[in-house]
C-alpha cells in the first residue's frame, strides 16, 4: 500500500535538482528513451538518483506494510471461530511475511541493505501504511480487511505488475497470484456470518464494515491534484493509474459485492451517476488521513512498539545462527584438510 | 543513514548472507531462478526457500547459491555482446523457403 509512498515524500522537501554534468544527461536522455519504448530496467543499469530513490522508498514501504501488516491480523489467530478459519489465517499470515521478503528483496537490488531499511522502519523514519494503524476490534474485522483492504491493495498492485522497474514488477506478479484467495477468503467469511449467522454476528459485519469503508478508500492516497509526485512516477512508469481512478474503480466493484453480502456502506452520499456511468460518493476526510500518517493513528505506537520488540528478542537467535553457520564452515574445512 | 542510534538493529557485518534460490517446479523443467532471501548457511537457505517460494507446490526440487558467487555479464556490454546474433537469421529454421509439400521439416 502501497503506492502512499509516493505522496507522502514529497512532503520531505526532496524537490531541490542536483547539477548534472553533461554525461549524466546524455544517460538521462538514454534511460527516458528506454522507459518510452515500454523497456523494463534492471538492477544493474544506470538509472537516475531521484528514480531510485522513489523506488527505494516506495519498495521498503510497501515490504514494512506487509510486516507489519501480520501485526493486526496475528492478533486473531488464536481466537479464529474454528480450525479451518485459523488454518486460513495463519495461512494469510504467511503469505503477508513472504510477500514482505520478496519486496525487501526487490528494494535491495537498488543498493540499500535489509538492516538499513528495518532500522528506518524501527527508528519510525520509514513509513508503512497508515491502514494497519487501526485495530482490529471483533473477528468480523479479519473479513473485513480480507475483503476492503485486500481488495483495495490488489487494485493498487495489479498496475505495479507492469512497472518499469523490473524487480519490483516480478515480486508483485508473484505477490498479485497469491493475494486474490486473501480477498475471497475475506469476503467469504462475512458471507457466512451473514447467511448463517445470528442478528449479533450480523450487526458485528456491519460496524466492521462502517469501520473500514473510510480507511480503505483512503488507501489509494490523496486526489490527484493533490499528489505532486504522480507526474514524475507516471512519467517513469513506475505508477501507471492515479490515485483517484483506482478509488473509483474500487468503488464502482465494492458496492455490488456490499450489495450480495447484504450490508449498508456508511456514506449517504454514495450513489450511481448515470452520466459519469460511475458512483459519486461523499467527501473524504483527508485531515484524518493526514494524521494518521503524522504518527497519530489509533495504534500507531502500538503497532511499531510491537515491530521493534519482535526484532529485539529475534537478535540472540539471529547471533545464535551465524555462530553456528562459522562453526560448521570451519569444520567443514577441516575435514577437507585432513 | 543514520547508524548511531540503535545497536540492535544490526550492522551489515551481521547481516545474514544473501542467497539466490532456484526452483525447479516439476520433474522434467529447469530450476528457475524465483527470488532471493537471507540465510544463515546453505541448510537454512533452503528450508527458508521452501517456505518462502513453494508454499503452494510451486516446487520439488531447490537450488541456493550464494549472491555473491554468480558471476554475471556486464550490463553496459549488452549491445556489443548479444546484438551480433541479430543479422545472422539463417541460423533459424525459418530463414529456409521450401516448396508447401515438404514444409513441414
Amino acid at each position: 500500500m502501497y503506492t502512499q509512498a509516493m505522496d507522502t515524500m514529497g512532503k520531505e522537501g526532496d524537490g531541490k535538482k542536483p547539477v548534472r554534468s553533461a554525461e549524466d544527461l546524455l544517460l538521462e536522455q538514454r534511460f527516458d528513451a528506454r522507459i518510452d519504448d515500454g523497456d523494463f530496467i534492471e538492477a544493474k543499469d544506470w538509472m537516475p538518483e531521484h528514480y531510485r530513490k522513489t523506488l527505494l522508498r516506495q519498495i521498503s514501504q510497501h515490504a514494512h506494510s506487509e510486516i507489519v501488516g501480520m501485526l493486526p491480523e496475528g492478533n486473531w489467530i488464536s481466537r479464529a471461530p474454528t480450525l479451518k478459519r485459523k488454518a486460513i489465517l495463519l495461512a494469510k499470515v504467511q503469505d503477508e511475511a513472504g510477500h514482505g521478503l520478496y519486496l525487501y528483496s526487490a528494494a535491495e537490488t537498488l543498493g540499500t541493505s535489509r538492516d538499513q531499511m528495518l532500522q528506518a522502519l524501527h527508528t519510525g523514519k520509514a513509513k508503512y501504511s497508515s491502514i494497519f494503524n487501526y485495530p482490529t476490534l471483533s473477528w468480523a474485522d479479519m473479513g473485513t480487511i480480507g475483503w476492503l483492504v485486500d481488495g483495495a491493495a490488489i487494485m493498487n498492485q495489479v498496475p505495479i505488475c507492469r512497472c518499469s522497474y523490473a524487480p519490483y514488477a516480478r515480486a508483485m506478479i508473484r505477490i498479485c497470484r497469491e493475494e486474490s484467495f486473501h480477498q475471497r477468503q475475506g469476503y467469504e467469511a462475512l458471507l457466512t456470518m451473514m447467511t448463517k449467522g445470528t442478528e449479533a454476528q450480523k450487526a458485528m459485519v456491519q460496524d466492521a464494515v462502517n469501520r473500514w469503508w473510510w480507511p480503505s478508500i483512503m488507501m489509494f492516497g490523496p486526489p490527484d491534484d493533490q499528489s505532486p509526485n504522480t507526474a514524475q512516477s507516471m512519467r517513469w512508469g513506475i505508477k501507471r493509474i492515479s490515485n483517484d481512478e483506482l478509488r473509483q474503480k474500487f468503488i464502482d466493484a465494492t458496492v455490488e459485492q456490499a450489495k450480495i453480502l447484504g450490508v449498508s456502506l456508511p456514506d449517504p452520499d454514495l450513489k450511481w451517476n448515470e452520466e459519469r456511468q460511475a458512483h459519486d460518493h461523499g467527501a473524504i476526510d483527508w485531515s484524518e488521513f493526514w494524521k494518521v500518517v503524522g504518527g497519530d493513528g489509533p495504534c500507531n505506537r502500538e503497532r511499531l512498539g510491537a515491530r521493534v520488540k519482535a526484532w529485539d528478542d529475534g537478535a540472540w537467535v539471529r547471533e545464535a545462527a551465524l555462530a553456528h553457520a562459522a562453526k560448521q564452515a570451519a569444520k567443514t574445512r577441516l575435514d577437507i584438510a585432513a | 543513514m543514520d547508524n548511531t542510534k540503535e545497536p540492535t538493529s544490526a550492522t551489515p557485518a551481521t547481516e545474514w548472507p544473501l542467497w539466490e534460490i532456484f526452483v525447479r517446479s516439476r520433474a522434467g523443467l529447469d530450476h528457475k531462478h524465483c527470488g532471493s532471501l537471507h540465510a544463515a548457511d546453505p541448510k537454512m537457505a533452503i528450508q527458508l526457500a521452501r517456505d518462502v517460494y513453494t508454499r503452494r507446490q510451486e516446487g520439488s526440487s531447490i537450488w541456493v547459491v550464494r549472491s555473491d558467487q554468480i558471476v554475471a555479464s556486464d550490463p553496459g556490454d549488452k549491445g556489443m555482446y548479444f546484438d551480433p546474433m541479430e543479422d545472422k537469421v539463417y541460423r533459424h529454421p525459418t530463414f529456409y523457403q521450401l516448396p508447401d509439400a515438404v514444409d513441414h521439416m
